[in-house]
């Protein structure tokens, strides 16, 4: 998986299909919204990846805390930096879009809040490794870490904002796929499009990345043998 | 001669938000507005090929990267 080239290729038809059908395709039509509905594919695409990766993050560390292998920590790493580089982009591109619906970059919003505050507490992760000399204690304390993080993404993103008022779209209920605002041919284009092709570009780059910390990694053992 | 300029800007720049308040004004009452006139004229066909050119930008950007890491691993 890791260095197989047909999920690669999967990808990129993925996003050009997003790209392409992203705006020549039909969307419901919606005062205030307008055409900004096209963001679908691209802002909410982007919490959806940064999930799946925090998802894919926690596994690895909760693996490296039973086998003790630094290999998993470094997959946990990296994939929690993808998540936190998708998660910033969405909150941008969210405050973008907002400034031209709601009128302001920044609202104050349930929705808006509770995504920065997971995003800090996933930064204190680094900053907390960081912090740590010692490799075998960093590794370990920033994986206890990582799963108090994961937790914390159920008030913040998950639950909090389903239950109070907002301005976001979706309002009450589920934030992003509200049933009442987009129609089936937004549909085909976000599940088959979109979330697939921005995941699978974030996965690409975070493999590239571990491929270079794995062999780092071996080159410093080499180095110790030699020594 | 500077306050000049400064001035007529000043001016050019408030006739321009009447105007954009006019025309919020004259829209008001309408269906929602959707870029149905840019679609027709096939323009979006040039945003279209912008981003698809950045988008074959990037990929080849990481594609070239994973290569050099594939030989760096062999």
């Amino acid at each position: 998986m890791l260095r197989s080239t047909w999920w690669k290729i999967l990808c990129v038809i993925f996003l050009l299909y997003t790209f392409i059908a992203g705006f020549l395709g039909g969307v419901p039509v919606k005062p205030i919204l307008n055409e900004t509905i096209r963001n679908l594919y691209f802002h909410v695409a982007m919490w959806f990846s940064m999930m799946i990766f925090f998802i894919i993050s926690v596994v690895y560390s909760i693996k490296y805390l039973r086998t003790n292998n630094i290999g998993f920590d470094i997959y946990a790493v990296e994939y929690a930096k993808a998540g936190i580089v998708f998660g910033a982009l969405g909150l941008t591109t969210g405050a973008i879009w907002a400034r031209y619906t709601w009128g302001a970059f920044w609202s104050n919003d349930p929705k808006q809040i509770g995504a920065a505050i997971a995003l800090l507490i996933y930064l204190a992760y680094f900053v907390l490794r960081n912090s740590i000399t010692d490799i075998d204690k960093r590794s370990r304390i920033g994986a206890v870490y990582n799963i108090f993080a994961f937790a914390m993404l159920f008030p913040t993103i998950w639950i909090i904002p389903r239950l109070v008022e907002s301005l976001h779209p979706g309002g009450m209920g589920n934030p992003a796929l509200n049933t009442g605002d987009i129609d089936s041919r937004m549909r085909v284009i976000f599940w088959f499009g979109a979330i697939p092709g921005w995941t699978l570009l974030g996965t690409w780059i975070t493999t590239l990345r571990i491929r270079l910390q794995l062999l780092s990694e071996k080159k410093l053992q080499n180095a110790e043998k030699n020594f | 001669m500077q306050k000049r300029i400064f001035s007529v800007l000043i001016t050019v720049i408030s006739l321009l938000m009447c105007i954009t308040a006019f025309a919020q004004d004259s829209t008001a009452n309408k269906k929602p507005e959707m870029a149905d006139a840019l679609r027709a004229d096939g323009k979006i066909y040039v945003v279209i090929a912008v981003l698809v050119t950045i988008l074959a930008g990037l990929i080849l950007y990481v594609a070239r990267l994973d290569r050099k890491i594939t030989k760096m691993e062999k």
